[in-house]
């Protein structure tokens, strides 16, 4: 069901991890608040679904901030990510007592209904905080966007990018002289690549999280030009695509490089305990992976997503705030809650530094200092090859089409269904969402 | 003095016309109603008026996103009678209910059994049998998804230790469409039987020893005693055992929920698990209202023929 740090509704070994971070959120929240708000503190209540590895960074910038701002009580609570997050937000939101300002994902915008769950940000209100429009990347500031008013300010880029092991990968001889990924284009290619690898570490070649394929679907279809464009009562798709983009799992289970079977936290696990020399799975478990490194001395380093079909397009997402609808904003809070987002956007660099992500503001992002950040600029390209789920109230990080078809997929890495059987179940499910009301528009 | 010899007769003459006259039962009543008044109001305003709003609502269009609600009629309650999604997850609720309710009835009744011919150690098997209840949802599934990983798990690992399983091959099982449900009903088991068995046990100890003397003397081995006596007498805990586990099994949400997400491939989508999708993730709380109850009245119907069935038996 879920995947980005917390697989499929079961609490993962990762979920147990983001619990001292969740906890130091809340350990933030609860420094005096009563005293505090007695004192005249100007208190803004966040919410975020950073329960991975990212959260940890989060939480240190929002331990800085609070110590540059004495006169703002910041009270941060870290939700399970995916869904408990979403449906959180959307019950505080329509009850109009949900936190000041709030995380998403901002391919889920429009499937929180912007008119009625969240208050438009006005351009003025973030230019006085220090910000300009100028400051992001257009197409993802295009995205944030509803009905031609500001509901998001971005974080952040974030996508599907591939992980190696060098020690290993060098044993397989898969290494440039460089100690760089070799590239490889095409399936096969790619293929023989893993083979190399798997006969180094005797079990597989890349880890990936099995519950969670529609990232990879999402990327190997988009790597075909392939579309999925949503009607009234029907939709397109691509068949031929969008198998080609199934069988590469399937085939890949089959033969034993990769796992038939494994969620988020082992999908981590399979990659630090060397039983596959890579791990398909989002820039974000780089803080995870660096302190392994720190620990246990582990020589890693990332790559953009294998080319499979003629160039390196992965599957991808941004990071944004949103602030949640409110029965009555009081001026005070809602000047120190834009305030707030700015602070972070401005130092952002952390965030990229620390949690992988690729920072959406422009400043930070062209720095001569984020620019020879490593191994952020191995996969910097990312940014441009990053592919946004399809439009459609459905879709999006941890929305339905996602936890859909990634349940069907599951069933394909464990080869219990075929790819055909996969494809004809994945649009019997999505005609089946589509036939739902919607009920955003 | 005049008033010390009024009182006594006014309290002796006071108790007959107390009885037989209506108004002071009343007087009585508003003392009570402020000892019940805590429990009502939160009973009334948490219990009682939410189901009686759901039963609006289901038939409203009632969206999480705040949108106007416009009346729809019995729209969502035909679209519950066709929804073979819904159909499916009632099924699955009925299935997991079959395989779930037997054993931990009929354990429970055997470890009762068991723990109440103990001498020595019954304080620690009393303890073992009853101790995993009291550990919440959350921390019981999180420690079997640990038992049930295919690479690692406990269980795996000793299975090929015993080499009843090959290294190459392990059993999946919470992600095998046919295992899934099996083994959140061991979960299950282990984590709730503790209730039922303590029922069992309490049951056990009222049943007294004259009885099993008296059945001795007769001649009575203890095979007889345990189908003679012992079960018969425990028959009015077994009836609410059932119930009760009929119920709870009916209701099952969070493990499968913890566990499995409903998979794999929806063969563990359990009834509550498809109204929190559609009311949370779909935000249709008008359809999702109607959902709900239809399943409350199934839980009806199942506890009504229960209890009819039970107390036909004891007449």
């Amino acid at each position: 069901m879920t995947s980005n740090p917390s697989p499929p509704g079961p609490v993962s070994r990762r979920t147990l991890l983001s619990i001292p971070a969740a906890a130091a959120g809340i350990g933030l929240a609860g420094c005096g608040s009563l005293t505090d708000s007695l004192s005249g503190k100007t208190q803004v209540r966040q919410w975020n679904l950073l329960a991975g590895a990212d959260g940890a960074v989060m939480t240190e910038m929002h331990e800085r901030f609070a110590a540059e701002h004495p006169d703002i009580e910041l009270q941060a609570t870290t939700f399970g990510w995916g869904t408990p997050f979403y449906t959180r937000l959307v019950m505080g939101a329509s009850g109009g007592n949900a936190a000041n300002i709030a995380t998403i994902h901002v391919s889920r915008l429009k499937s929180l209904s912007p008119e009625t769950l969240l208050s438009p940000i006005e351009i003025d209100e973030i230019v006085e905080a220090g910000l300009d429009p100028g400051d992001f990347p257009p197409d993802v500031w295009d995205k944030c966007f509803h009905e031609d008013r500001l509901y998001c300010i971005p974080i952040d880029t974030h996508a599907l990018v591939n992980y190696y092991n060098r020690t290993i990968c060098e044993q397989a001889g898969v290494l440039t002289p460089d100690r760089t990924l070799m590239e490889t284009h095409g399936v096969e290619e790619y293929f023989d690549l893993l083979r190399a690898v798997k006969d180094v570490t005797g079990t597989y070649g890349t880890s990936l999280d099995t519950f969670a394929g529609w990232r990879q679907f999402w990327a190997w279809y988009r790597q075909q030009d392939g579309e999925w464009i949503f009607h009234e009562d029907d939709f397109e798709l691509d068949d031929d695509k969008a198998l080609a983009a199934i069988e590469p799992l399937y085939r890949m289970a089959e033969e034993g490089l990769c796992p038939t079977i494994s969620d988020g936290g082992q999908t981590a696990a399979n990659f630090e305990n060397g039983a596959a020399g890579l791990v398909q799975v989002g820039n974000w478990e780089i803080v995870r992976f660096r302190a392994f490194s720190e620990a246990e001395g582990f020589d890693f380093s990332m790559a953009e997503m294998p080319d499979f079909y003629g160039n390196r397009r992965t599957q991808g997402d941004s990071h944004g705030y949103v602030l949640p609808y409110q029965n009555s904003w009081d001026p005070a809070v809602r000047k120190a809650t834009v305030q707030y987002a700015a602070w972070m956007l401005k130092h952002s660099f952390d965030w990229g530094a620390g949690g992988g992500h690729t920072p959406a503001y422009l400043p930070v992002t062209e720095s001569e200092e984020y620019q020879s950040l490593e191994p952020n600029a191995e996969y910097s390209g990312v940014v441009d090859n990053v592919q946004f789920d399809p439009e459609v109230w459905f879709a999006g990080s941890a929305a339905r089409i996602y936890d859909e078809v990634g349940a069907v997929l599951q069933q394909v890495y464990a080869l219990a269904m075929t790819p055909e059987e996969a494809l004809a179940l994945i649009k019997e499910r999505a005609h089946a969402l589509l036939a739902l009301p919607n009920p955003v528009d | 003095m005049t008033t010390d010899t009024t009182t006594p007769q006014e309290a002796t003459e006071g108790p007959p016309p107390r009885m037989s006259t209506p108004p002071s039962p009343k007087r009585r009543s508003w003392t009570g109603l402020w000892f019940v008044l805590p429990f009502t109001a939160v009973y009334a305003l948490f219990l009682v008026w939410p189901t009686v709003l759901g039963l609006y609502y289901s038939f409203t269009d009632k969206s999480l996103t705040g949108r106007p609600v416009s009346w729809v009629g019995w729209e969502n309650w035909a679209e519950t009678f066709g929804d073979e999604r819904a159909w499916d997850a009632l099924w699955n609720t009925a299935v997991f209910t079959l395989y779930s309710t037997p054993p931990l009835v009929i354990l429970a009744i055997v470890f009762a059994l068991l723990v109440n011919r103990a001498r020595k150690m019954g304080w620690f098997l009393r303890m073992a049998f009853f101790a995993p209840f009291v550990i919440p949802v959350s921390v019981v599934t999180m420690i079997w998804i640990w038992m049930y990983q295919p690479d690692g798990g406990l269980i795996n690992h000793y299975l090929q230790m015993l080499g009843v399983q090959s290294a190459e091959t392990p059993t999946l099982w919470l992600q095998d469409e046919g295992r899934a449900m099996w083994s959140v009903v061991i979960t299950t088991v282990w984590w709730t039987i503790g209730f039922n068995f303590l029922l069992f046990l309490a049951a056990l100890q009222t049943i007294p020893k004259d009885v099993y003397e008296a059945s001795a003397i007769d001649g009575a081995n203890s095979w007889q005693q345990l189908w003679r006596i012992t079960l018969p007498l425990l028959k009015r805990t077994t009836a609410l055992v059932i119930v009760l586990q009929l119920i709870a099994s009916l209701r099952i949400f969070d493990q499968m929920y913890l566990m499995t997400g409903g998979g794999p491939n929806r063969t563990t989508e359990v009834a509550i698990h498809y109204i929190y999708i559609a009311g949370f993730e779909g935000y249709r709380i008008g359809y999702a209202s109607a959902l709900s109850y239809v399943l409350f009245v199934l839980i009806l119907i199942v506890s009504i023929v229960q209890f009819r069935l039970f107390s036909r038996k004891e007449d």
